[in-house]
């Protein structure tokens, strides 16, 4: 995709993001305004961007299984696994190193028995990734012991709550992961590999694609970006919660995918438009509590605006509003709220 | 034997099985006491899943349904603490609620041609953000029919209590055991499930259907929401979480097919009897952890998953053959 194209492409979701930001900053004036601590930028934006970081890491999982027609119900869940495992090693006293590695092997071989299920036994992956999201988080509270395992290892903290050249560590951490993983996707085939197979997964077969090992990776991806975000949630509190670590976060990462347009049938996707999709919903969360508004309101407003963005994404609404707008349309189709069928075929 | 029926089968022989094996170690398991205590434990789960039965056999998902049941519980509780309404004009009043919640959510499942997914996601978020509008606290509920409600059994052979919320979830079960299997509107359930193309072209009527399963499982959640407000007698927003998720391992263990158009009623009973089985070994054994009722479900979703797939792949060959 060339720039213009790109642009058009997460034109409706930086719309929706700008006006997000406009509505929190006519309650909450001072909302934009970042400053200069030492030697760290502070400021709303900038906490946006650090406490959106476990939702954009997963969503980047997300969008590209998504993009296979998959879900991912179990991140939440790996996301304790890892930071359970990571904090359990620290604990012990090995090298911070050794946890890293640990927890992005955990990582990864929740994501291989999750792509073994879909790929190789062809279990549908919403039951398929309920089992490890049942079972996950008892696994946690196995390594933890029902605990909530906490450490002072000032290495593991900085990966939650540090900063390098004056950015939050959490922040770099999913703006570095998506531009890795949207380089890989769209600079060699892989991406358009993904879609054939979120489109007709027996017509990529039978055209050669060697799906079964594209869904393992997929599935994997989604494992070490859960093990990231549980990496990060782990360092910031400075301690492995079993329970709560992740607890929900794949529905707001699955959202976040839905509202950068992505259609939860598979085909077409945009890494980016997730990411934005995620900084909506996590300047949602940071609008409604520094607009004022008491925090009982945040879940009824989350609510209301996911409703309205789904029904301003909605294809058969699309269809209406194409018959009242037909001309304006035309002229601007790839700018519109997405029609995953129709482009996922063109 | 018909295929279509061993999942059931198997799930009722793991239902005893597993009873037996708790039975050798822990001889009193089987008492009525136990068993009337794992009715009454899991009432509201086992209406809630009732609903959800036919929401999967749909081919749907209900994601809004514990967070219905602490609606239903805080709404109830202001009810009765604001005005003097009798609690049962309050259960009318709460159903009426709920099933024009389910409604919308179906009408807009089928309106906006959104998957169920997103749309019963964001039913989730308002649910429990409309009772924590509601009230942030948890709310004792002290009316005098409350306690008759609470004390309602029948004493059963060996001092066991079949209490009234026991036989509330039975019927629940036994009228969604008649909605799915002898009417026409469960026959339209089924071929909903076995896929929408297929169904329109049978005459199904879509659009209607979907409103009115989705509405069903709007008027269990409720009903379970009152279950659950007569068992713990508050109401108190934070609960019932994740509910859901036990509601839809419940109906996978018994039996029924995630991606809709086969299982049963029945079978769901059955899931939700062995899920609270474990919970109750665990606490008969006194040693082991709770994090391992999570596990072992998880193993029981696995099991029941791969042996649907299983047999799936073996009607399809027969099929073929």
């Amino acid at each position: 995709m060339n720039g213009t194209g790109l642009l058009r492409r997460v034109a409706p979701q930086l719309l929706t993001l700008a006006a997000v930001l406009a509505l929190v900053t006519v309650f909450f004036p001072s909302f934009l305004s970042v400053g200069l601590s030492g030697d760290r930028l502070v400021g709303s934006p900038i906490d946006v961007l650090k406490r959106g970081a476990p939702v954009a890491l997963l969503a980047i999982g997300m969008t590209l299984v998504i993009a296979t027609r998959g879900i991912d119900l179990s991140v939440g869940a790996i996301m304790a696994i890892c930071g359970a495992s990571a904090a359990f090693a620290v604990d012990q006293g090995w090298s911070l190193g050794v946890a890293v590695l640990l927890a992005l092997g955990a990582g990864l071989l929740c994501g291989l028995w999750n792509g073994f299920l879909v790929a190789v036994l062809g279990i549908q992956p919403i039951v398929a990734t309920l089992i490890l999201m049942v079972a996950g988080r008892g696994i946690a509270q196995l390594i933890t012991e029902g605990q909530i395992l906490t450490f002072s290892d000032a290495g593991f903290a900085f990966l939650g709550s540090g900063a390098v050249l004056g950015l939050p560590v959490p922040a770099w951490a999913w703006i570095l992961a998506g531009i890795v993983v949207g380089l890989v996707v769209r600079r060699t085939a892989l991406g358009l590999l993904i879609e054939s197979v979120g489109v007709n997964l027996r017509a990529s077969r039978l055209a050669g694609v060697n799906s079964t090992v594209l869904l393992l990776t997929v599935y994997m991806i989604s494992g070490l970006c859960a093990a990231l975000a549980g990496l990060i949630v782990t360092g910031d509190i400075r301690g492995a919660d079993a329970n709560n670590a992740g607890l929900w976060l794949e529905l707001d990462a699955i959202l976040a995918v839905a509202i950068g347009g992505t259609s939860l049938l598979g085909g077409r996707f945009s890494i980016l438009a997730s990411l934005i999709g995620a900084m909506i919903i996590q300047s949602i969360n940071t609008g409604i509590l520094l607009a004022g508004f008491p925090p009982e309101f945040n879940l009824v407003i989350k609510a209301i605006l996911v409703l309205l963005i789904l029904m301003l994404q909605s294809p058969r609404l699309g269809d209406v509003a194409a018959g009242l707008l037909a001309r304006r349309r035309r002229a601007d189709e790839t700018g519109a709220a997405p029609r995953p069928v129709q482009e996922a075929g063109r | 034997m018909n295929l279509r029926r061993l999942p059931l089968y198997v799930t009722i022989a793991i239902f005893v099985l597993a009873f037996l094996l708790c039975w050798l170690q822990f001889p009193r398991i089987l008492s009525t006491r136990v068993v009337g205590n794992l009715l009454t434990d899991n009432a509201y789960l086992g209406i809630a899943a009732v609903g959800m039965t036919l929401v999967i056999l749909s081919g749907g998902i209900d994601l809004s349904v514990g967070s219905v049941i602490a609606f239903s519980g805080v709404f109830i509780a202001v009810l009765l603490r604001d005005t003097g309404m009798h609690p049962l004009a309050a259960f009318a009043l709460l159903l009426m609620v709920t099933t024009a919640f389910g409604a919308a959510q179906g009408a807009l499942i089928h309106g906006l041609a959104m998957p169920a997914f997103i749309v019963t996601l964001a039913g989730m978020f308002l649910a429990r953000g409309i009772a924590y509008l509601l009230t942030l606290d948890s709310i004792p509920i002290d009316h005098p029919f409350f306690e008759t409600l609470q004390r309602a059994y029948w004493l059963m052979p060996g001092k066991g209590r079949f209490t009234l919320l026991g036989a509330v979830m039975l019927l629940a079960v036994a009228g969604g055991m008649l909605l799915a299997h002898r009417t026409r509107f469960g026959t339209n359930v089924f071929a909903l499930g076995g896929g929408e193309a297929t169904a329109r072209m049978m005459g199904v009527p879509i659009g209607q259907t979907t409103v009115l399963i989705y509405a069903f499982s709007g008027f269990m959640a409720g009903l379970a929401g009152i279950v659950f407000a007569v068992y713990t007698a508050a109401g108190y927003p934070l609960a019932t979480v994740g509910v859901e998720l036990n509601a839809i391992a419940a109906v996978v263990i018994g039996g029924t097919l995630l991606s809709g158009g086969s299982g049963t009623v029945l079978g769901t009973l059955f899931g939700v009897l062995t899920m609270g089985l474990i919970q109750t070994y665990i606490v008969f054994d006194g040693t082991l952890s709770s994090w391992w009722t999570k596990i072992v479900i998880g193993l029981l979703l696995f099991l029941f998953i791969v042996l649907q797939k299983g047999l799936l792949t073996i009607g399809a060959a027969r099929r073929a053959a």
